[in-house]
């Protein structure tokens, strides 16, 4: 199994790790059965975010995934985070290797999860704007 | 880089100088068929039974016991695929093996099972240890054969194999040892420790890859593994691999000279300890496996609230090759059978590690590992959510 040069960077020096105290939403998605769990902290300003911080457990590609979600959407509309796809992720890795596909899966779930979070916390449902967050593929425990 | 430690011996070895040497006029010059006459033919042929002798010399049985295949897990197969076509004919198509045997046995078991035979799948101790009474009570009259790893590859325990053996001798049931991981670390004497059938792969000490072996004892019948020209008895058919074999019989004869065991035993198993008494300082860290039935060099640890890949990934980003029970490098969802064998939970055996070391690592290598592992655990509890539950909980 090979990780490009890319996930490596992201790897070993990954970006926006850590928490926000006031964060205006957070969202996890995965679990520990599984072997990973994405953590993710928004600070948000009208329609944009300002901030992101992400804590993971799992894989070189789960910790690799959640650093580049959270440079691609620091500074964007909440509109343009919503359309952050797992494919977009794995282009900007330059690949992931198959059996690591699901990773780049729950990091756009762990966004949207932080977002689906931000909406009912200002008293709206979620779900028509977001969808649903289903679970991962890969995980049917 | 500056340093690079591998300590993933249990993985694969370097060939060895003198095993190198051993097999290069085999790849040149000494280029003859064994099976033919002429003086080229039978400088190969002689090479091979010369190797035979050194692989009998060091297990403690006679040449012509001694079955050259490709690798451990061919052994693996032949062994159980083998005894039970060569037993079913008397009613006999029950299989004795345990949970935690590494995967050309596991796989081919139950595969056997698929075609009918029943198999029993010992469980082990949270120790990581077969118990021989359980191997008694599970003992019938159609059993044909039972099947009991010698050390485990990822945790490096060591089973009570003439204990086994014995048993199974009391009651004529053919008692056959993966003993990949144990051969040129510990003594082994089939006659005494009465195994029926061994199987063994040269990499795992020095040889070259791609090159193993069965033991079996004479008076067993067992079918051929491939039908064809008359190599290794007319068990085997197919020309041999001359050099590899060479390789080795030299491999195996430097692996398991007493003298050679005890110096790699007493130079690993303080270095071994101290490791392990280093990693234990940390929070919730555990060594898997017996403390002190272990392989020499085998280490197995679990740190909660990392995973085990990133752990690999980063001690091979400070010069630290090593190996994981984690799903995430076997491409399955499952962590390793072994640590759920020993009942570790999912999320406490995704985090493990395993380190194997070569014989000649250095106090300074070992202070390195010592003083690298601890850093990188925390650098990922830093960033792991599961870490933070971990804490919180204990607040």
């Amino acid at each position: 199994m090979l990780y490009s040069e890319k996930v490596l960077d992201h790897f070993s020096n990954p970006r926006n790790v850590g928490e926000i105290e006031d964060a205006d939403a957070v969202g996890e998605v995965g679990n520990a059965k599984c072997g990973d769990i994405m953590k993710m902290y928004l600070k948000i300003d009208g329609d944009t975010i300002t901030d992101v911080k992400f804590k993971t457990f799992g894989c070189g590609a789960a910790i690799a995934t959640s650093s580049i979600a959270t440079e691609m959407i620091k500074g964007k509309k909440i509109s343009e985070a919503l359309k952050l796809s797992n494919k977009a992720v794995i282009e900007a890795l330059d690949g992931l290797p198959p059996a690591k596909i699901h990773c780049s899966v729950l990091a756009e779930q762990a966004v949207k999860a932080a977002l689906s979070d931000y909406y009912r916390k200002q008293g709206i449902d979620p779900t028509p704007i977001v969808g649903e967050i289903g679970d991962c593929e890969a995980c049917h425990g | 880089m500056s340093r690079y430690i591998y300590a993933d011996n249990a993985a694969t070895t370097p060939v060895s100088e003198p095993v190198l040497e051993a097999m290069l006029p085999f790849l040149k010059e000494e280029y003859g068929n064994p099976s033919s006459i002429y003086q080229k033919g039978r400088a190969a042929l002689a090479a091979i039974e010369h190797a035979r002798v050194q692989t009998a010399n060091a297990l403690g049985c006679e040449p012509g016991e001694i079955y050259f295949t490709g690798c451990g897990s061919e052994a693996d197969n032949w062994a159980l695929k083998a005894a039970v076509l060569a037993l079913a004919k008397k009613g006999k198509t029950h299989l004795i093996t345990t949970v935690f045997e590494h995967h050309a046995i596991l796989h081919t078991a139950q595969k056997l099972e698929r075609l009918g035979c029943q198999v029993t799948y010992l469980p082990v101790s949270p120790e990581g240890l077969v118990d021989p009474a359980d191997v008694a009570a599970a003992i019938r009259p159609e059993t044909a054969l039972v099947s009991v790893m010698y050390a485990n590859n990822e945790i490096g325990t060591i089973q009570p194999i003439a204990e086994i053996g014995a048993i199974c001798r009391e009651r004529g049931i053919w008692f056959h040892t993966d003993a990949v991981q144990a051969v040129g670390n510990v003594e082994i004497d089939v006659k005494a420790q009465n195994i029926d059938m061994l199987s063994l792969s040269a990499h795992k000490f020095h040889g070259p890859k791609g090159v193993g072996a069965l033991y079996l004892r004479r008076g067993i019948a067992i079918p051929n593994l491939l039908d064809g020209g008359g190599q290794e008895r007319g068990h085997r058919a197919g020309t041999e691999n001359v050099a590899s074999i060479v390789g080795l019989g030299r491999a195996i004869e430097l692996a398991c000279d007493p003298a050679a065991i005890a110096r790699k035993r007493e130079h690993l198993t303080p270095l071994r300890d101290r490791i392990i008494a280093a990693a234990l300082e940390l929070p919730h860290t555990r060594l898997n496996g017996d403390p002190v039935k272990r392989l020499p060099g085998t280490i197995n640890l679990s740190f909660e609230g990392v995973e085990g890949e990133s752990l690999l990934l980063m001690l091979d980003l400070n010069g630290i090759a090593a190996s994981s029970g984690s799903a995430c490098t076997s491409g399955s969802l499952d962590p390793s059978h072994v640590l759920l064998a020993l009942g570790l939970t999912h999320d406490v055996a995704h985090g493990s590690l395993r380190l194997s070391l070569a014989e000649d690592i250095t106090e300074e290598e070992a202070d390195y590992i010592i003083e690298t592992i601890p850093t990188v655990v925390a650098r990922l509890r830093a960033m792991s959510p599961l870490w933070e539950k971990i804490v919180k909980a204990e607040q």
